[in-house]
């Protein structure tokens, strides 16, 4: 038994008692049911680590296996899968709640059900659970692979993986129960904003402890992006969630800031969870898979410099955008708006970076519908930062502020840029994480890709005009100078296109369940991998992960 | 020659990048500091700022009811669909009411200025309908409204209050800054009962509390302390508390 198991079991073990006794006195059956969820996962902690220590696996697996980094994949796996399981589940309540927009008697009109719970837990399935999962994983894969080290730590690795999943449950079974701090994308109360900090701290703490021990010289660009987006999202968590809990037995808090200051904090908070998490991670991903795939380097190293600290430090600045024309002080609103603008630059040197890299090898778009996927996600990445400073533009924000265009805004970054780059990411690492030869058919992939993209084209248009269709209607005037129309009639003109929308949503979702049925054939197939990539792998390694 | 030096790679300004690629530590380091500038140079000034820290007459925290009921208004997730934020435009003052001030949501943890308009604003929609009207639109949006794509929420009306921890809820908002007294903590749970019950003892001293509070039964079910007894509550004061006849908005122009 090595010191960490002990401190783990110990730590694990002291939790069980308190975390019953919260949940035997909660009055709020929701909280009584994640302190239950608590106490069962602590338990459960003691019992695999107590298994881990008699089965009679050596006390710390060895760093090397003859002269071969002996890397560490079993949370890269399990973050992979959690990814792909999430996005379908994320993808589908995106698919119930455009419905329920368009139609809304499957609302059903029970607390569970409505559309005011089940938003939250769709952007949060596919931010944080889909997401997330597919950056933890990735970030695991590509810091020891461009480290030649085995991942820091033993245990905490799985804590990392697994803690962040038990986070997305609890947050997510908490909106349906109605615990939520109504801060978007920041909804889990304190008892899981505590949680979710502690899994942070020791996320950096794994891939810092990674990067310490590389045996490369240089720590590669994808590892800064990485970096980055650990290291800011913890600042932002942070800092937009200090709150005070009305009392260990409740899950509601109130948090330190309020009103204009609030709202500040939230949108520097909230903008800059598009910034770091659906951007600097993704662009993590973006450096390592596509050069990798591509089969040749990165365009332009000097390139790659600017656009990271010009990204970082100018992206911090662009929140205010969300809060035009509020009663924030127009100040900050300008510098919101000047910084979304000068955004602009830095991220188009990403895109350019990523899709350069194709120098010499544009005819691989033609055979390779992976690697086409992935430069789509580029252009969509172009097309969402151009599309984004013009809509920080304070005259155009004045229409489109409160409409569907920022929906669709947000969906074609997400779905176009964060789903495409994570697709790609994931159709790599499958055949590579289980030693198989290739994907089970590029063929389905390039279905994939083709009925996704689809998707997606309905979708963005049919926000776009019924956004801009919206903001319109609301400043209509008559001739004799009187607002033309009911606010009732502008929510019954959008009706086609939330039809369309959802339409869209789901052509979405049917790619993605291509892609899963992909997957699981690829995993299930027994051809083993003779390709270069594989056989680096220690066989052992398998066997273990 | 020395423009020949000045290329050498070991002199160019790119080389100088090495040390953040080279040492993890520098590189967080860098990362922190470039991340913290533009955080603090936007948020820091809000705390003191005349125009963001204004104090406005008729502003006051929350009653103990309306705060139960904001919880559900958050519980729910109204703030998905509904803004509480009147922009300073033509249109919008026209169709919601006087646009907001700062000082109007002073006491709001969480903020609820939203991002969405699928429903309108409801920054004024305080004593703007009945509660009848409030009770059957919350029960059944398409009976009242047809258009509307609304969720109904009939079980508010259905389901009693839970209000043990009052106190504690005005405490925690204490804690953060909202000026509830020793009194206000200890009454609240008198308060909230009084303010839904008609004819109770307590509504005097609940109105020298909390001026301008709206006592009175609001699900039209005087044996019940419902859901939508709060949430209604809390519906009519939104945006009633400055009077507008008296408002200087001159007095915070610097």
């Amino acid at each position: 038994m090595t010191v960490g198991e002990m401190i783990g079991m110990l730590i694990a073990a002291a939790c069980v008692l308190p975390l019953i006794l919260i949940a035997a006195m909660a009055e709020n059956s929701g909280y009584a049911f994640h302190a239950a969820l608590g106490a069962a996962a602590a338990a459960a902690s003691v019992i695999l680590i107590g298994n881990r220590c008699f089965d009679g696996t050596p006390a710390a697996p060895p760093q090397e296996i003859d002269g071969r980094p002996n890397y560490n994949l079993g949370p890269v796996k399990f973050a992979t899968v959690a990814a792909m399981v999430w996005g379908l589940a994320g993808f589908i309540v995106g698919l119930i709640i455009a419905l329920q927009l368009a139609f809304p008697v499957l609302n059903f009109d029970l607390p569970w059900t409505n559309f005011g719970r089940l938003r939250p837990l769709h952007t949060s399935a596919v931010i944080f659970a889909f997401g997330g999962n597919a950056l933890i994983g990735t970030s695991f894969y590509v810091v020891q692979r461009t480290s030649r080290a085995r991942l820091a730590g033993d245990l905490s690795p799985w804590f990392v993986v697994l803690g962040y999943n038990l986070f997305i449950v609890i947050a997510g079974t908490g909106y349906l129960l109605g615990i939520t701090q109504s801060k978007e994308y920041a909804e889990p109360e304190w008892y899981a904003d505590l949680w979710l900090t502690i899994v942070w701290v020791v996320y950096l703490l794994v891939f810092l402890g990674t990067l310490m021990k590389r045996k490369e010289p240089h720590i590669y660009v994808a590892n800064w992006f990485y970096l980055g987006f650990i290291l800011t999202i913890a600042v932002l968590h942070i800092g937009n969630n200090v709150a005070v809990p009305v009392s260990i037995l409740s899950p509601k808090s109130y948090g330190l800031w309020s009103g204009v200051q609030d709202a500040m904090f939230q949108w520097w908070y909230g903008h800059n969870a598009v910034g770091f998490f659906l951007t600097a991670g993704f662009l993590a991903m973006m450096y390592y898979f596509v050069p990798k795939r591509a089969e040749r380097p990165i365009y332009s190293y000097r390139l790659s410099i600017i656009h990271f600290w010009a990204l970082i430090f100018i992206y911090i600045w662009a929140g205010p955008h969300h809060l035009h024309y509020t009663a924030l002080p127009d100040w900050a609103q300008t510098l919101g708006m000047t910084f979304s603008i000068m955004l602009w630059m830095p991220s188009w040197g990403g895109m350019i970076n990523g899709i350069m890299t194709l120098s010499g090898a544009w005819d691989r778009l033609r055979t390779d519908p992976v690697l086409r996927m992935m430069v789509v996600s580029l252009a969509f990445y172009g097309m969402s930062t151009f599309e984004g400073p013009l809509m920080s533009i304070k005259a155009v924000n004045g229409l489109s502020h409160y409409t569907d265009w920022t929906v669709g805004h947000v969906h074609s970054g997400a779905l176009g840029w964060v789903a495409y780059i994570s697709f790609g990411a994931i159709y790599c690492l499958v055949p590579w994480l289980w030693n198989r030869k290739g994907l089970y058919s590029l063929k389905l992939v390039s279905w994939h890709f083709w009925v996704s993209t689809l998707g997606i084209v309905f979708y963005i248009s049919a926000m776009w005009v019924s956004g801009i269709l919206q903001g319109l209607m609301w400043r209509a005037y008559t001739s004799l100078g009187f607002l033309e129309y009911a606010f009732i009639e502008t929510v019954a003109a959008m009706h086609p296109f939330y039809v369309i929308r959802a339409l869209g949503g789901g052509l979405f979702l049917l790619g993605a369940l291509i892609m899963a049925f992909n997957l699981w054939m690829t995993v299930r197939s027994k051809e083993a991998a003779d390709t270069p990539e594989a056989r680096v792998l220690p066989p052992g390694q398998l066997a273990t992960a | 020659m020395t423009s020949i030096e000045h290329k050498a790679p070991h002199r160019s300004l790119w080389a100088k990048h090495k040390i953040f690629e080279t040492n993890s530590i520098i590189l967080v380091i860098g990362v922190l500091l470039m991340v913290s500038i533009g955080g603090l140079v936007e948020i820091a000034p809000l705390f003191y700022l005349k125009n963001t820290i204004e104090t406005v007459q008729g502003v006051r925290p929350y009653t103990p009811l309306e705060l139960a009921g904001r919880a559900i208004y958050v519980r729910e997730g109204c703030y998905n669909c509904h803004s509480q934020m009147v922009r300073p435009l033509r249109d919008e003052v026209e169709r919601y009411g006087h646009y907001s001030l700062a000082a109007e949501s002073m006491y709001d943890k969480p903020f609820q200025w939203g991002s969405k308009r699928t429903g309108p604003d409801l920054a004024r929609v305080g004593s703007k309908y009945s509660d009848e009207w409030q009770r059957a639109h919350l029960a059944e949006p398409r009976a009242i409204v047809p258009q509307s794509i609304m969720p109904g929420y009939p079980f508010l009306a259905k389901t009693d209050l839970t209000f043990g921890d009052i106190a504690g809820e005005l405490r925690a908002n204490r804690a953060g800054g909202v000026p509830y007294t020793d009194e206000m903590i200890a009454q609240a749970e008198t308060d909230l009962k009084a303010q839904a019950t008609p004819e109770h003892p307590g509504q005097a001293d609940l109105e020298k509390r909390y001026p301008k509070a709206q006592s009175r039964d609001f699900d039209g079910n005087p044996q019940r302390l419902t859901e939508a007894d709060a949430l209604i509550a809390y519906l009519q004061v939104l945006g009633t508390l400055v009077d507008f006849k008296l408002y200087d908005d001159k007095a915070n122009i610097r």
